[in-house]
């Protein structure tokens, strides 16, 4: 198989320019104005068919087991030393979108539980009331007034947009985790990192189940909705009636 | 003479402040009316030892007598439906209230025992006074966690303020919805949709 030999850097510049390239051209595939959420309904759809039964039988019984067997003293640290590397990047978008405060906040909770908090695995900041900026890269994009492309379905990833799909590939080549440089290690890091997502996600796929008339089109609402409000820090425009 | 006219002012003022009364207690405002709501549902959480118990027909009381008379469903449905509402005869109407009201009661009662030791912080009410829909909203505050931010779009009706909407963390439960009723619609007709939250809730039970 050919390996790439370029340089870490020169490869992350790489991604970045690709990410870029998408970007702009997701924003060429939305001027049509309309109903243009989501012009790959029938691929998507057909993604969420072959994820539907997958996490129903594989990862959700999965999660369930490490809720149900794993102390939650160990959860709540995995899932701190995940939320830790969020921070780090939210503290970076704050940054990318002037945000100084949220910026500051982020960066002094990296600082509190990287170090006093043994790698974030404790999470210190939140004892002390420091709040989470919760930012990223999707949001920055959507900041700087990126549309935000196609509605993506990923399997294994779940709801996405070209604009925040582009922002989760710079996470996960910028995270630190990649500079690990055992790769067993390293897997099972992005293991538990999935493994902490999904069991987060527990309590909502079950209402979705209940409550949806069509799961694929509540999920869909449900993510944009969402999305669209952490742009705007929770005060998105009022949305336009179509009545 | 003056002090006669003097005194008329003060009775016609009297008057109108003894019938104006009565309106404003009933029109409690619409975060006052949200706050204490919140509060009196969580202290039955917090101190029935029935609901403790997870007594469903308890829980379905508390819900029937102590949430549901401050929503608007016949308000929420018709959001919901957007434009498809008034093409929807009378009878269709009230079968779309009933199901939507059905199907929101059954699913969100599951997660009323999650609010027990959630701390509810509510934030002063911004905009018109005179308005006749405003948006309460309140913030779920969990240690580690960024907080919730929950909204309540209220509607002023005769009989006072009624919830017409509730925006958990941005995602608004009509708008939500009326992407789902689109949906169902656009294959089935309003028929097709009334068919499918009656299966929906035949299935639930």
């Amino acid at each position: 198989m050919w390996q790439p030999s370029f340089s870490p850097a020169l490869r992350r510049l790489l991604v970045l320019g690709s990410v870029v390239a998408t970007l702009a051209l997701s924003g060429c595939a939305t001027t049509g104005g309309g109903r243009t959420d989501d012009p790959f309904e029938p691929v998507n759809r057909a993604m969420y068919a072959i994820n539907d039964p997958i996490d129903k039988f594989v990862f959700k019984p999965i999660a369930q087991a490490y809720v149900d067997y794993v102390p939650s003293i160990i959860r709540t640290g995995i899932n701190n030393y995940f939320n830790n590397i969020d921070d780090l990047f939210s503290a970076v978008n704050g940054l990318l979108q002037g945000k100084l405060d949220k910026a500051g906040n982020d960066m002094g909770r990296v600082m509190l539980n990287t170090f006093p908090g043994i790698l974030g695995l404790i999470d210190v900041a939140s004892d002390l009331g420091i709040p989470r900026g919760n930012e990223d890269f999707g949001q920055t994009f959507g900041y700087w007034g990126i549309p935000q492309g196609p509605y993506l379905f990923v399997p294994f990833f779940g709801p996405s947009t070209v604009r925040d799909g582009s922002g989760f590939v710079l996470r996960v080549l910028w995270s630190p985790t990649t500079e690990i440089r055992d790769v067993a290690v390293r897997n099972v890091i992005y293991g538990l990192g999935g493994l902490d997502i999904r069991a987060q996600a527990l309590g909502t796929t079950s209402l979705i189940s209940e409550a949806s008339l069509d799961p694929y089109t509540f999920v869909r609402r449900a993510y944009l909705q969402r999305r669209q409000y952490l742009v705007y820090d929770g005060n998105p425009p009022p949305a336009k009636d179509d009545e | 003479m003056k002090t006669l006219l003097t005194a008329w002012r003060a009775l016609a003022v009297l008057a109108i402040v003894v019938l104006a009364l009565p309106a404003a207690l009933a029109q409690e405002a619409p975060d006052a009316l949200v706050k204490r709501v919140a509060n009196e549902v969580q202290q039955i959480i917090k101190t029935d030892p029935k609901v403790q118990a997870g007594d469903q027909q308890r829980i379905r009381d508390v819900i029937e007598t102590k949430l549901l008379p401050n929503f608007d469903f016949d308000r929420m449905t018709a959001l919901a439906m957007g434009r498809n509402w008034r093409q929807a005869t009378p009878e269709q109407q009230k079968q779309l209230i009933d199901q939507f009201r059905a199907l929101l009661v059954r699913t969100y009662s599951g997660a009323l025992s999650q609010y027990r030791d959630q701390v509810m912080d509510f934030k002063p009410l911004r905009g018109d006074p005179a308005a006749t829909d405003v948006t309460v909203r309140s913030e779920v505050v969990r240690p580690g966690q960024v907080p919730v931010q929950i909204d309540y779009g209220m509607t002023k009706t005769a009989s006072g303020w009624k919830a017409s909407d509730v925006i958990v963390g941005g995602i608004s439960l009509v708008t939500n919805y009326r992407d789902e009723f689109n949906e169902q619609i656009k294959s089935g007709g309003i028929d097709g949709l009334i068919k499918t939250l009656a299966s929906k809730n035949q299935g639930l039970k």
